[in-house]
Order: C-alpha cells, then structure tokens, then sequence
C-alpha cells in the first residue's frame, strides 16, 4: 500500500511538472515565432519569460522523471524483472527523446544572439516536439500495462516476447492521444488563468494579454478536441478492460439498454448507484453504436478482480464534468474571438479564466486516477497481480514519507520560483509602462 | 547484439563518471572554496556547466534504461538489497538539479540563494559518495539474497568500508576532473592558480581514497588486488592511468587547456576499465559466491535486438548534436559572456 501510494505520489507530481515542461515550449516557439515575424520585442519578452518556465519544469520533470525510472524497480521489482524487456523499447526512444531535448534546451536557452535566428527558434521548435515524443513513449508504456500485448506466458515464464509488438499495444493510440491533448488543455488553461490575473490587476497589460492570447488558444482548441478522444479511449476501455469501465460507471448490472449513470454515490454492497441521473440506453450506445446491446457490467467480473468502485467512479465523474467546463469556456473563447472582441478586456471573461487554472491539471490527476486505480487489482492487465509485484524490503512506508516531504517541498519550491518570475516581469521582461488594452 | 548492448552500457557509465562526475565535481569545488572567493567560483563554473549540465545527467538514465530492459534480473536484484543508496543518491539528484536550476532562475536575488547554494553544494557531495557506494556494492560480494534479517539485507549489502572507501574514491575523482576542467575556463591568473591548487588537493585526496579502498578490500576479503593487477590489461591501464597523471601535472604547468581535459578523462576511463575488466561480464557479486552475469543474466533475445538497435539509432541524432553542444559553447571562437546567465 505504502509503495502504490508513493508511485501514485511521483507520478501525479510528474504528470503535472511533465505536461507544463512539454507543452510550455510550443506557446514559446508561437511566441518566439512571432517575434522573428513582426519584430515586436513583446513576444520576444513573453519568450524569454516563458522559456524560464520552461527551464524549471523541465528540471524538475527530468528529475522526477529520473527518479522514476529508479522506482519502478525500487518499488516493483517482480514487476519490472519480468516487464523491463517487453515494454522496454518505448522507454528507450524515450530515453533518446529526452536527451534530445535536454541538448536542444541547452541550445535554446543559452543561445540567444549566438546563433542564426531561425535556427535558434528551431531548437525551441524541437524542445517541444522531442518532449512531446518523450511523453507519447511514456504513456504507451503505460497503455501496455493496461492492455499487455507483445508476450505470452506459459508456466509462469514470459515467452515469445516482441517489444515492438509490445509497444503498439492495442490501447497506446486512444492512451496516447488523450493524454497529449491533456496536457495542452491543462497546460493552456493554467498558463492563460495566470496571465488572465496579471491583465485583470492591470499590470503589464500589453505584455500579459499577448501571453495570455497564445496560451488560450492552445488550451481551447485542445479542450474543444479532448472529448473525441475521450470517446475512442472509452471504447477501447470497453473492449480490453470491462472491468475499470464498470467501474468508471459504476455499472453493476449486465443489462440491455445500458444506462449512461450520470454522478450518484456507489453504493457498493447493495449494488446500486444512489442520486445519479440515468440516461437509459447511452452507455450502450456509446459503447456499441447501437442502443440496445448490454455492456458488460461489475456482476460478470469476480469479486478479487474488481478494482475499488467509488473512487474511479468520482475520478471519473470529475475529470468529464471538468473537460466539459474547459469544452463550454473554450466555445466561449471562440465566440469572443470571432463576434466579442471587447471581451477580452472584460472582469467577469478573465474572471472566468482565472478560475479556470487548476481546474485542467484536477482532471489531468483524475483522469489518471481513473486509469490507474481502475486496472487494481492489476499491475499488468489480466498477467500479474500489483500484490504480487511489490517489493520485498520491509519499511516502505518511510521512505513513502521521505518522497512526499521532498515532493511537497519541489512544489512549493516551483510556486515560490514562478511566483517571483512573475513578479519580476516588470522589472526583467517587460519595462514599458503599462499600456491600455488595445488588442 | 548483446556486445553492442554491453558496450552502450560501459559507455554511458564512462560519460556519466566524466561528464556528469565533472558536474558534481563543480559543487564539490565550491565546497572546498573559501568564502571569499566561492562567488566568482560559481560564475565560472556556471558558465562552464550551465548549458550542458542536463544533457551530462542523460548518461544516467541511459545506463539504467539498458539495465532494466537489457538486465532485468541485475536491475531488479540491485534496486532491491541497495534500495537504501539508491534511494539517497535519488534524493541527492533531485535537489542537485532543482537547487542548480532554481538559483539560477529564481527572479529575484536574495537570501534564498544562500539556500540553494547550501543545498546545491552539499548534494554535490552525497551523490557521487553514493553513486560511489552503490559502485562498490556490486562487487564487494555483501549483496544476499539469502540474507534472513534486515540488517544483512539491506543494509551491510552496502555499509562497508570497502564500497565507503570507493564512494570518497569516487567524491574526489569528481573533484579532480571538476577542477581540471575548470582550469581551462578562465583566463585570469590567480583564479588558475586556485583551481590548480584544488586539482593537486583532490588528486591528493583521491591517492588516498585509492589507498583505502585497497586496504578494505584485503580487511574485507575482496580479490581487488588480483582483478587490477592479476590481468594483463589490468596492469596496462594502472600504469597507462600513472604515466597519463604525469604527463597531465607536466602539461597543467605548460598552461595547456584542451589535452589535460583529454588526459583527465583518460585516466577516468582506465580506472573504470581496471576495475571492470577481471570481472566482466560478472556485474554483481553476491555473497554466497555466485554472480549476475551480463552475459548469463540478459533478457529476452528480441528485447535485447530492439534495444541495441535503438541504441544505434538514438546515437545517430545525439551524439552531433551533443557535440555540436559542447563545441558551441565551449570552442567555438568570438563568443562573449551570454545574457541569460543572470540579471
């Protein structure tokens, strides 16, 4: 237990350093882009601004990431004895990604007035792509352990194995997609919510709405998308993992018509969902396309395989009310675009974004709290048991305490640093007064 | 493919001791800087470290990369009975790096970077004392998957004076590659003078860890003596490593820059060939006698292909880039001071 808890600790710190060190460099390059375009020394000020965001997550990402990499086999070492060489190959491109990056970042941001100028911008440009390469391998690697393929196991032995296989796993795709659009939502959305506050307490105004415009865009067109995707991991999760949908649904009657359970608290002993909205037929249409087929429910499932229903059912329920809020705001982002210019420089519009930062990283962890808690009591899906993976050595849970210390201090460490970065724009990045809104 | 595998593995750890072991050695340095000059210290180290220092910590992921998919049973037995180090030297990592990267980015110049100096310098020195020790463990034959209680499985696998004797060894090799490669980054006389000064104190320094670890390994029964002197290339690359420390002392007095970088990784790489060779392909002793063999412990045959191919391939993008890296901030002629490296 103490060794799950401190996987899920790393892990839902690094999902939130990773995702902001791999999107940030994009709405730096678009930034950076239009500075080599138009000239104007804003965007290149926002870049520079940026691109120290850029350089404190991604430490604290390769460091956490570092870290990782040790406790997979810290915490899991039956795990990893058995799965190192089958869904090793994403993690080694990954590894190759990564240095990518590291040696990519190093270019850019030492760089300025050393090299051509568009070949500056390009290593900004790989910065992103080589990190988004690194988090589309990790995730499959990840995708593997819900739906293992690549292996066979005959008398407890792993035979026949073919990484390659491994890699492609069913599930990598939908996982994949889900998660990179994740992160561009969440990322846009924060990075836009902090921007928005800075133009709403009228400092820097030129400055911050530039940032703030290049950040929301991302963070709306990937929210508007997010859904799509969202559509065709479920129905991958319907096909290889009945149980964790079930679950997800809290659904725990096979039955044609299959309701889509909206909310509701999961009343697990007596099998019923109590206060939710049902909508009848939804789930099976989603599902299969067709309203009348059942979908599989937690009653065809044997008790020791199901994994904890309320949790992923809440998770769950969360992460889409969340998506659903950031879809409804990016729509309204576009109508500004389009029709309501002048919203722009409206309270109640920032407001709205403001309110909006954590909310993509909340559904970000729930999301992963879906999939993860979902495929308990699985470590690999259906093959090994997370029990039986464990690590032998006594006192886990210490060292549990001693990462959640040194997380919790990163974090706070993180806040403290992005919160004097900007504090200090005035000072460092952008030294006009503050103009009125003219954009 | 499985030689390729190996070789990948050896190297990285070699870029890893040298690259990133001068990296540690950067705050090891400081460590050993009086006040009053540890200031202008860390400018020339930031300058020299600040655009490649991530790319140097790479080694290390790659290294363990091959050993979970390449080794899994060595992984997985290593990341069990030195748990404890690994966990330290994890925890070293993290706020080496964060410490680097916040004091340099922290906006506003105050106090706290009195903090991120502290943090910065002390983990400097844990790391690589761990690293180190871990090193040492694997061949130190403390490592018991039989062990019944606690203690001798997770603890005496690593608390020994032998793999101790090899962390410190390892601490002042990192100083003494730091402090060359330093040498060659200024230009004014005196700050030379200190750095050759701090040289000649960590070449003392790792004399005497050497001395130590020989010592412990007779107290503790571990062949060390046999494996670096008992081969051939053993008493080859000790003698090549002593003419090379030389050679290197001569050269730092003629003011040379580029060679005594190139004779200072040299010796890294006949320490580390020494004292890998004898027992190659054994990795990890154990303490019943037997041994986790690169050869007889590797994974699956297909893993083992695919990881050698995207070994290859993944070199074919780093390494110019890497060393178009090095050569533009290091080599590359009219370059100034650039301006992101403070305010």
């Amino acid at each position: 237990m103490a060794a799950r808890s401190q996987m899920a600790l790393s892990l839902g710190f690094h999902i939130i350093f990773s995702c902001i060190g791999m999107v940030m460099p994009f709405f730096m390059a678009v930034s950076h882009f239009m500075w080599l375009r138009t000239g104007n020394p804003v965007y290149q000020n926002v870049t520079k601004a940026w691109s120290k965001g850029v350089a404190i997550f991604f430490a604290t990402g390769a460091v956490s990431g570092t870290v990782l990499s040790f406790e997979l086999g810290l915490l899991w070492p039956t795990f990893m004895k058995h799965a190192g060489p089958i869904f090793g190959m994403p993690f080694s491109l990954e590894g190759t990604a990564f240095f990518i990056e590291a040696i990519a970042l190093g270019f850019f941001l030492y760089g300025w007035n050393r090299f051509n100028r568009w070949f500056h911008w390009f290593t900004g440009v790989v910065v992103g792509i080589s990190g988004l390469a690194s988090g589309i391998l990790v995730v499959a690697a990840n995708a593997w352990m819900n739906t293992p393929a690549g292996f066979d196991v005959v008398n407890g032995k792993y035979i026949n194995i073919d990484p390659i296989k491994a890699m492609f796993n069913p599930a990598w795709f939908s996982q994949a997609l889900h998660m990179s659009i994740a992160a561009f939502a969440a990322t846009g959305f924060a990075v836009a919510g902090v921007h928005a506050l800075m133009v709403m307490r009228k400092q820097n105004v030129n400055f911050h709405l530039r940032a703030f415009k290049i950040a929301a865009i991302f963070g709306v067109v990937a929210a508007i998308l997010q859904p799509l995707s969202g559509d065709i991991s479920a129905k991958m999760v319907a096909k290889t993992q009945p149980a964790k949908l079930a679950a997800m649904e809290a659904h725990f009657v096979t039955r044609p018509y299959t309701p889509l359970i909206i909310g509701g608290i999961p009343d697990v002993k007596n099998k019923k969902v109590d206060y939710a909205i049902e909508l009848p037929g939804l789930l099976s249409f989603m599902v299969h396309d067709d309203f009348k087929t059942p979908v599989t429910g937690l009653d065809k499932i044997p008790e020791k395989d199901q994994p904890p229903v309320a949790v992923v059912h809440y998770a769950f329920q969360l992460m889409v009310a969340l998506g659903m809020l950031m879809m409804a705001l990016g729509l309204l982002y576009l109508i500004a675009i389009w029709k309501k210019r002048s919203w722009f420089g409206k309270r109640w519009f920032l407001k709205l974004f403001i309110w909006a930062t954590p909310i993509g990283f909340i559904a970000v962890e729930a999301g992963w709290t879906v999939t993860e808690v979902g495929r308990q009591p699985w470590i690999i899906q259906g093959v090994m048991r997370t029990a039986d993976a464990v690590t032998p050595m006594p006192g886990v849970a210490y060292s549990f305490y001693l990462f959640t210390a040194v997380y919790f201090t990163l974090s706070i460490a993180v806040i403290f640093l992005l919160y004097r970065q900007i504090k200090m724009v005035p000072v460092i990045y952008d030294k006009e007064t503050p103009k009125p809104v003219s954009a | 493919m499985i030689y390729v595998v190996i070789i990948f593995l050896w190297v990285a750890l070699l870029l890893y001791l040298v690259m990133g072991g001068a990296d540690f050695g950067a705050g090891i340095i400081e460590m050993f800087t009086s006040d009053k000059n540890k200031s202008r210290t860390r400018r020339i180290m930031y300058n020299a470290i600040g655009p490649i220092w991530e790319a140097n910590h790479m080694w290390l992921i790659i290294a363990i990369v091959i050993l979970f998919v390449g080794f899994p049973v060595i992984y997985a037995t290593m990341s069990t009975y030195l748990h404890i180090p690994l966990i330290i030297m994890l925890m070293g990592i993290i706020a080496r790096g964060t410490a680097l990267t916040f004091r340099n980015y922290d906006a506003v110049h105050d106090n706290m970077q009195k903090v991120y100096n502290k943090i910065f310098v002390y983990s400097s020195f844990i790391t690589p004392l761990f690293l180190g020790i871990i090193a040492g463990s694997t061949v130190s034959g403390r490592v018991d998957p039989q062990a019944t209680n606690f203690m001798d499985a997770y603890i005496y696998s690593w608390l020994n004076w032998f793999s101790v004797a090899i962390g410190f060894f390892t601490v002042a090799l990192c100083g003494f590659l730091a402090a060359i490669y330093l040498i060659g980054e200024t230009q004014d006389d005196t700050e030379r003078k200190r750095f050759i000064r701090k040289a000649r104190l960590m070449n003392v320094a790792a004399v005497a860890a050497g001395s130590v670890v020989f010592i412990a390994s007779v107290k503790e029964n571990i062949p060390l003596v046999q494996w670096v002197f008992g081969s051939i290339i053993g008493v080859v690359a000790v003698s090549a490593a002593t003419v090379s420390l030389i050679a290197l002392w001569y050269l730092i007095a003629k003011g040379k820059r580029f060679i005594i970088r190139v004779l200072a990784g040299f010796q890294v790489t006949m320490i580390l060939i020494t004292t890998t060779y004898k027992h190659y392909p054994n990795i990890i002793i154990l303490k019943n006698g037997g041994h986790l063999s690169l050869i007889a412990h590797q994974g699956a045959e297909k893993a083992i292909q695919m990881l050698g191919a995207a070994l290859l391939t993944g070199s074919v993008f780093i390494l110019p880039a890497l060393i178009y890296l090095v050569w533009s901030f290091q080599y590359k002629p009219g370059q100034t001071d650039n301006e992101t490296g403070g305010h």
